[in-house]
């Protein structure tokens, strides 16, 4: 991690979550096999906090690009860090099938239910009845459908081999977010397959609260419809 | 050794890429190039090379982009609609400076079109495709042993210049079966070495690969360095055949498949006394305009023969800039102009 100021709001989780992966790396040593592929997205200069290699990729093919770059690098470390809109919206193809073919890769997923860096619109998380930029009246399951579960669909393919929720609302959160963090980079590490790690995180700018309250939504109200905890493990 | 084997287009283009260690491959089936993608599958396993059938267009552009990032000679190939899905991708890759050999196999559109040989992605492939401000080198083989050359060159330049190549070719030319020669000694790989790829920071500092310039005027910069990268490629990688220029009064151009009926189009001309001759562009961009601008002048009259409603012909209109009249003559959606046509539009403008 690069001793530089972040550009992030205050409350954001995404600082917490580069924190915990550099963390992680460290611990295993492996910061000179990495190789991150940065989302777009909030966290789309991600680079100029991480220090080691690192690639773009164009909104929602990040699991399409760490495709390759592991195929290619099978001795790297190479993990992917997306928001819900690349992860979810967008890119649903490229995850879906990234971890159908088992590819043994890393995904960081942070889920924090807007987009935040085009001003807080919908996301495929976004909760029922959560207003934001593009559902002022809250969100509407009859227009809008319903907040994707992506690791509940994923656990059901063959190739993925660990999938756990975290959150990183409360200190106690955060350390077992690192945990599973850990967890997910040593099943690559160990050549298991696929693997990715989905965090709750705060956008106290777009959901319109103080940070202290943010922290209270992902306790009260987010996680009761994301259930915190591993969802597939060999 | 040499050796001369029976092959259609499409396979004589992934054997080309072999020779020239390309070692990834990611596409996704669409006709008429599926033989190259087949041929693909089976020649990377006989070489321990990686083969993905990707979920879609967009992901297997995007696996060449990773591939290429981390140093690999990679391809993806498709026909029309296709190329039109992984145009998101080759801006980026032109955008990130990464080397890599796309192939369009061309066939009728708009929208899905038929399957028939087109040239009517011309303006795509030479005009961007996608968004910004960006060039990809267009090669245009006329035939299955072309298709094999101008693939394997494509590597080579695609790596010295960091920017992405573009085999544009038509399901005629990737359909037909054609005899090929191969002399495995002469097919001598160029390799450069790739300081930028991501290998992982092992005693040096990290690399990113990004298209992505925030800073007030770091794109601006970015842009201003692309672009003399293009100007250097177009003063040195302009590649055209010329057909009895000399004494030409009237000048067929055409590319590709067309070409060839054109260059005996030309060849009927002189034996029943017409002066005419041909020039065949083989890189679409960069555009041979010197050749054209040289041969235009008083007394002679271009005709441009496309398999399009006319899209070259704005690049031969530019280059002529008025000193010849430039006659147009094209067949589209799924018709190919054949000599006799040729010959009366020919005769017609004497």
């Amino acid at each position: 991690m690069r001793d530089v100021d972040m550009h992030y709001c205050g409350g954001c989780g995404h600082s917490i979550v580069h924190r915990l992966i550099c963390e992680v790396i460290d611990e295993f040593n492996i910061r000179e096999r990495v190789i991150g592929i940065a989302p777009v997205g909030c966290a789309v200069i991600a680079y100029d906090y991480w220090d080691f290699d690192v690639s773009e990729a164009a909104h929602g093919r990040t699991p399409a690009v760490a495709t390759a770059i592991k195929r290619v690098r099978p001795d790297n470390i190479v993990f992917t860090y997306q928001g819900d809109g690349d992860l979810a919206a967008i890119g649903t193809a490229e995850i879906i099938h990234a971890a159908n073919r088992g590819e043994n890769i890393t995904v960081i997923f942070v889920n924090n239910g807007v987009y935040g860096m085009t001003g807080g619109q919908m996301a495929p998380t976004t909760l029922a009845g959560q207003k934001t930029s593009t559902t002022p009246g809250g969100r509407s399951l009859r227009n809008d459908g319903y907040p994707l579960k992506i690791l509940e669909m994923l656990a059901v393919l063959p190739g993925v081999r660990y999938l756990e929720r975290v959150s990183v609302h409360s200190a106690q959160e955060t350390f077992r977010a690192k945990r599973a963090i850990s967890k997910a980079f040593r099943t690559q590490i160990e050549n298991k397959g696929f693997s990715m790690v989905e965090v709750l995180s705060m956008c106290p700018t777009y959901w319109g609260i103080s940070p202290v309250q943010a922290a209270e939504r992902i306790k009260n109200d987010v996680s009761l419809f994301y259930p915190i905890g591993v969802v597939k493990a060999y | 050794m040499s050796r001369k084997i029976l092959m259609c287009g499409n396979e004589a283009c992934a054997d080309g890429a072999i020779l020239a260690g390309c070692k990834f491959y990611a596409g996704y089936p669409i006709t008429p190039q599926n033989e190259l993608i087949a041929h693909m599958a089976k020649r990377m396993s006989e070489i321990n090379g990686i083969f993905i059938q990707a979920e879609s267009e967009l992901a297997a552009i995007n696996m060449v982009f990773g591939a290429a990032a981390a140093g690999e000679r990679a391809m993806t190939s498709s026909s029309s609609p296709g190329v039109s899905l992984k145009q998101e991708g080759i801006s980026y890759i032109a955008g990130a400076e990464l080397p890599c050999v796309i192939v369009n196999m061309q066939r009728g559109g708009p929208g899905l079109g038929n399957i028939a040989p087109s040239q009517s992605d011309y303006f795509q492939s030479v005009k961007g495709g996608g968004h910004g401000d960006y060039k990809v080198i267009v090669l245009a083989p006329s035939s299955a042993q072309e298709l094999l050359d101008y693939t394997f060159l494509a590597f080579d330049l695609a790596d010295k210049y960091r920017n992405p190549v573009l085999i544009l070719g038509d399901g005629l030319l990737g359909q037909m079966m054609e005899p090929v020669t191969i002399n495995k000694e002469s097919y001598k790989p160029h390799m450069t070495e790739k300081p930028w790829a991501l290998t992982g920071c092992k005693g040096r500092k990290p690399n990113i690969v990004r298209s992505f310039f925030l800073g007030e005027s770091a794109l601006e910069e970015h842009n201003k360095r692309l672009q003399e990268k293009y100007k250097t490629i177009k003063n040195s990688e302009t590649r055209a055949q010329d057909f009895n220029l000399k004494d030409s009064e009237i000048i067929l151009v055409a590319y590709g498949s067309v070409a060839r009926t054109a260059k005996a189009a030309t060849e009927q001309a002189r034996a029943k006394g017409i002066k005419a001759g041909l020039i065949r562009p083989i890189s679409l961009w960069p555009f041979p305009s010197k050749m054209i601008s040289d041969a235009a002048g008083r007394g002679k009259k271009f005709l441009v023969v496309e398999m399009s409603s006319g899209q070259m012909v704005e690049d031969v209109m530019l280059a002529v800039n008025g000193k010849s009249e430039v006659d147009f003559y094209g067949r589209y959606g799924g018709g190919i102009p054949t000599e006799e046509e040729m010959m009366a539009r020919i005769e017609a403008l004497v």
